[in-house]
């Protein structure tokens, strides 16, 4: 990559053009749902007493789904980005498998393992009693099962992109492996950790199938907006979108909120 | 050398769109007109009306009927949206009230068969559930159908005339997401139609309860107003409800709707 700075050119319209028609293609479902808002009657529906508690659960439970998904996937992206294993691009492709499994067979898979009869659920049961389908702790999972591959694949992406000669440095300078993660390796790929917590988290919040699979749907216990939303649209269509912006309006002013905080660090 | 790249990718865009709708195959678009009758049907029709399309299309030579199964309510929000159907079958009166309210049906729905309500229990009824009033019992975990769709009003229906009140693990969006938490032993009941139990009958048993006759639910089915095959559509709706295939769907559980 070189550094010069590029002669200013005029934009190839090869590369306006669908760039414009992608910009649209994921615009304009916003301004349908922005049509088709009922403004008028938007202050009673937002007084309506399930929402607040829907928007609460859900912003926790993404939020806890993508602190458990930085603490496990961080881990994993290392490993899969610098040490060398056999059967390394096998685990890399299996990591992607929560990205192309249709979200609800991901909850029938997770019932299948930690449902009352499921592989390690049942011992769960017998030995401390702990059941997680239709509980909050089982929101978390199913949105963390579904969130993960993007914090793994988009630090991966980053630790293999880091230069590997800062590691190799502090590693002459006597530094051990932990200390080089914590102390270098960390600190080069953080936007790319921000990059893949963001990702992560707005996975999370959208999270429908696996949860309403996995967890059920009971208000106020695991009754999240994308569920609350869902079956807003069962009996009234207005409702549904009311819902929806909520939803979107309060991540999108998380994500910018944080975004500027984000942008100034290196 | 710009434009062949610009007509290049507009082709491409072109490709993928002929594609992408080429391969939505439970939403066809009844361009050819001749012979094909597309028809909305609730999920709880699945089984039966898949048999109906069958046999339809054997008596109906040159024929062909296709299906779009999803909940009620969906369907009636697609067919309002503009989705191209002839008919709609629904699994409750007021789900087929918002499409004629909207002005989407050609004529009055008819009443096509009724379902009711039974407690869905694993084989063998481990819990020995006898009625409505051991669900509310400590330790067991039951799914409701959310009220928003019918099984669950009708749930909260005869649960009202019992009397009975539980917190229920789970209120799930449609009555195979109830009955799927029975079949995964999620759940140690769940309240969900006759005729779900009869296609699960392998795997679980029905407890039947007085209160069902409080919460019948009744299946309109009309033709649309926008339907591509107005005739072939009528044709469908006279074929179901003939005698060939009311045995068909009282096989599967449901019943005959009174006086028709």
């Amino acid at each position: 990559m070189t550094r010069t700075p590029r002669p200013r050119q005029r934009v190839p319209l090869a590369l306006l053009l669908p760039a414009g028609l992608g910009l649209l293609f994921l615009v304009l479902p916003l301004v349908g749902l922005l049509a088709g808002t009922p403004w008028s009657t938007l202050p009673r529906r937002l007084a309506q007493p399930g929402v607040l508690t829907a928007l609460r659960l859900s912003l926790e439970t993404a939020t806890l789904a993508m602190l458990l998904c930085v603490a496990l996937g961080i881990p994993l992206a290392w490993l899969l980005a610098r040490v060398r294993f056999p059967g390394r691009r096998l685990i890399r492709a299996l990591v992607t498998v929560p990205l192309v499994l249709p979200p609800v067979v991901g909850g029938v898979a997770l019932l299948l393992v930690f449902g009352r009869r499921g592989l390690l659920g049942s011992w769960l049961d017998a030995t401390f009693g702990v059941t997680l389908p239709f509980t909050t702790a089982g929101v978390v999972l199913a949105e963390a099962f579904v969130a993960m591959p993007f914090l793994v694949i988009a630090v991966e992406g980053a630790l293999r992109g880091a230069d590997p000669r800062y590691e190799e440095a502090a590693a002459t300078l006597g530094a051990g492996r932990w200390t080089t993660f914590t102390h270098v390796t960390l600190p080069l790929v953080a936007p790319g950790v921000a990059a893949g917590a963001v990702l992560c988290w707005a996975r999370a919040l959208g999270e429908f199938g696996a949860t309403i699979t996995f967890a059920g749907n009971y208000p106020g216990r695991t009754q999240t907006m994308p569920l609350a939303v869902y079956l807003a649209l069962e009996t009234d269509l207005q409702a549904a979108i009311v819902l929806s912006l909520i939803l979107l309006t309060v991540s999108v002013a998380i994500l910018a909120g944080l975004r500027d905080r984000w942008v100034s660090a290196p | 050398m710009t434009l062949r790249w610009i007509r290049a990718a507009l082709a491409g865009v072109a490709a993928l769109a002929l594609s992408l709708t080429g391969c939505g195959g439970d939403e066809p678009t009844a361009q050819d007109g001749g012979g094909r009758v597309t028809v909305f049907a609730a999920a709880s029709l699945t089984e039966s009306f898949t048999t109906l399309g069958r046999d339809f299309e054997a008596a109906h030579p040159g024929t062909t009927v296709v299906f779009n199964f999803a909940g009620s309510s969906a369907l009636a929000t697609q067919i309002t949206q503009g989705a191209p159907a002839d008919v709609f079958a629904a699994a409750s009166p007021a789900t087929m009230k918002t499409v004629t309210d909207a002005g989407d049906a050609a004529g009055a729905p008819v009443t096509l068969v009724r379902n009711q309500l039974v407690i869905a229990v694993p084989k063998g009824n481990p819990h020995r559930i006898a009625g409505l009033a051991d669900l509310a019992r400590p330790g067991v975990k039951v799914a409701l159908c959310a009220e928003q769709v019918p099984c669950g009003a009708a749930a909260k229906m005869a649960l009202e005339a019992a009397a009975v009140k539980l917190t229920p693990a789970t209120l799930e969006q449609d009555v195979k997401g109830a009955l799927a938490k029975v079949k995964l032993g999620e759940v140690d009941a769940a309240l969900v139609y006759r005729t779900d139990v009869r296609a699960a009958a392998a795997e679980l048993d029905a407890v039947e309860f007085p209160e069902s006759t409080r919460a019948v639910n009744d299946y309109p089915i009309v033709v649309l107003k926008r339907a591509d095959n107005p005739a072939g559509a009528r044709a469908f709706v006279d074929y179901v409800r003939s005698a060939a295939g009311r045995t068909v769907l009282t096989a599967a559980g449901f019943q005959a709707p009174p006086d028709q």
